[in-house]
């Protein structure tokens, strides 16, 4: 079983209201270094067996014709989710 | 023979009985729409009413948007079929392209419910041909997601093509870009808003009017417009 996982964030020139009520939220709770915050959506789609570039084209393309609105989203990001792990573990020597 | 206009169900839509009456008091003949029965029943025009499709999943309107019926009002709303979305239903329409630009939420955060005077600057629509360029309405406002956005591109086009039909007067209350409540497509047979018509048809039960309280039945004119766009 393979995953993606799918980032969308609101557009940078969108006001997102509530990445805003977050960080007013933060420095009551004694968070006072974080200037902003934005909030998104992440997607993690499955399919059976190994993620392959057919899988990770449909993806995109589901991300840019449903999972967003273009209008006021970006897709930031479309990976195939074992993979960015496995990436990263051993970009951080831990492999 | 009464005009039949239909008026969509989805699930979560809360509006369709309100507007279903509403084409009722105008003298239309409502007739309810499926949102997953491909077919429109021979319609002359169509209300997506308002309300929380699909619990507004994923984005208000983005779910209901590939129902069944939708392919139907998207295709016939491209001949000149009259469509009519209110609140949820203009979400809709922006989601299945009719419309441009989107919803988001509103600007304070919070659920907002009102009385809202709006300025028709449109009254040449199918919606809104009752009314007079310039003319104050008032009706009710209830949304979360009601913050209307486009790029600085679109609302200009916007504007130059006179289809903004509604803005908001006296105060924004969703901090939707230059006041924006509704707007129509190129054709002017396609509107969308914000606020909800169909709940200020009959006195008793609408907005304050001039008459005294509850008097207000400024909704009404959207339903008798569309009856005079397709019978004149």
């Amino acid at each position: 079983m393979g995953r993606v996982v799918v980032d969308v964030m609101p557009k940078p020139e969108i006001l997102d209201p509530q990445g805003k009520a977050v960080a007013n939220a933060l420095p009551r709770l004694g968070f006072g270094q974080f200037t902003s915050v934005r909030q998104g959506k992440r997607f993690e789609l499955e399919v059976e067996g190994p993620v392959t570039a057919e899988v990770l084209d449909a993806a995109a393309r589901a991300a840019e014709q449903v999972l967003s609105n273009p209008v006021i989203e970006d897709v930031v990001r479309v990976a195939d989710i074992e993979a960015d792990a496995a990436a990263t573990t051993a970009s951080a020597g831990l492999a | 023979m009464a005009t039949r206009i239909g008026v969509v169900t989805f699930p979560g839509t809360l509006d369709d009985r309100d507007a279903a009456r509403a084409v009722r008091l105008a003298g239309g003949e409502p007739v309810a729409l499926w949102h997953a029965d491909a077919d429109l029943h021979g319609v002359d025009a169509v209300v997506l009413p308002g309300g929380f499709s699909y619990g507004d999943y994923l984005r208000a309107g983005a779910i209901s948007r590939f129902a069944p019926v939708m392919g139907e009002v998207v295709d016939a709303a491209g001949k000149g079929l009259p469509v009519l979305g209110i609140c949820n239903g203009f979400q809709v329409l922006t989601e299945a392209h009719l419309l441009p630009g989107s919803m988001v939420k509103n600007d304070h955060l919070h659920f907002v419910c009102r009385e809202q005077e709006l300025v028709v600057e449109n009254a040449s629509t199918a919606w809104t041909r009752d009314f007079a360029d310039g003319q104050h309405i008032t009706v009710p406002l209830k949304n979360q997601d009601g913050q209307y956005v486009a790029d600085e591109r679109t609302l200009d086009e916007l504007e130059g093509e006179g289809r903004v039909v509604f803005r908001y007067e006296g105060v924004n209350p969703n901090g939707s870009r230059r006041g924006i409540a509704g707007i129509s497509n190129v054709a002017g047979n396609v509107v969308g808003l914000m606020p909800h018509p169909e709940h200020a048809v009959e006195a008793g039960f609408g907005p304050d009017g001039p008459r005294g309280p509850r008097t207000g039945t400024d909704g009404l004119g959207f339903f008798t417009s569309v009856l005079h766009a397709l019978v004149g």
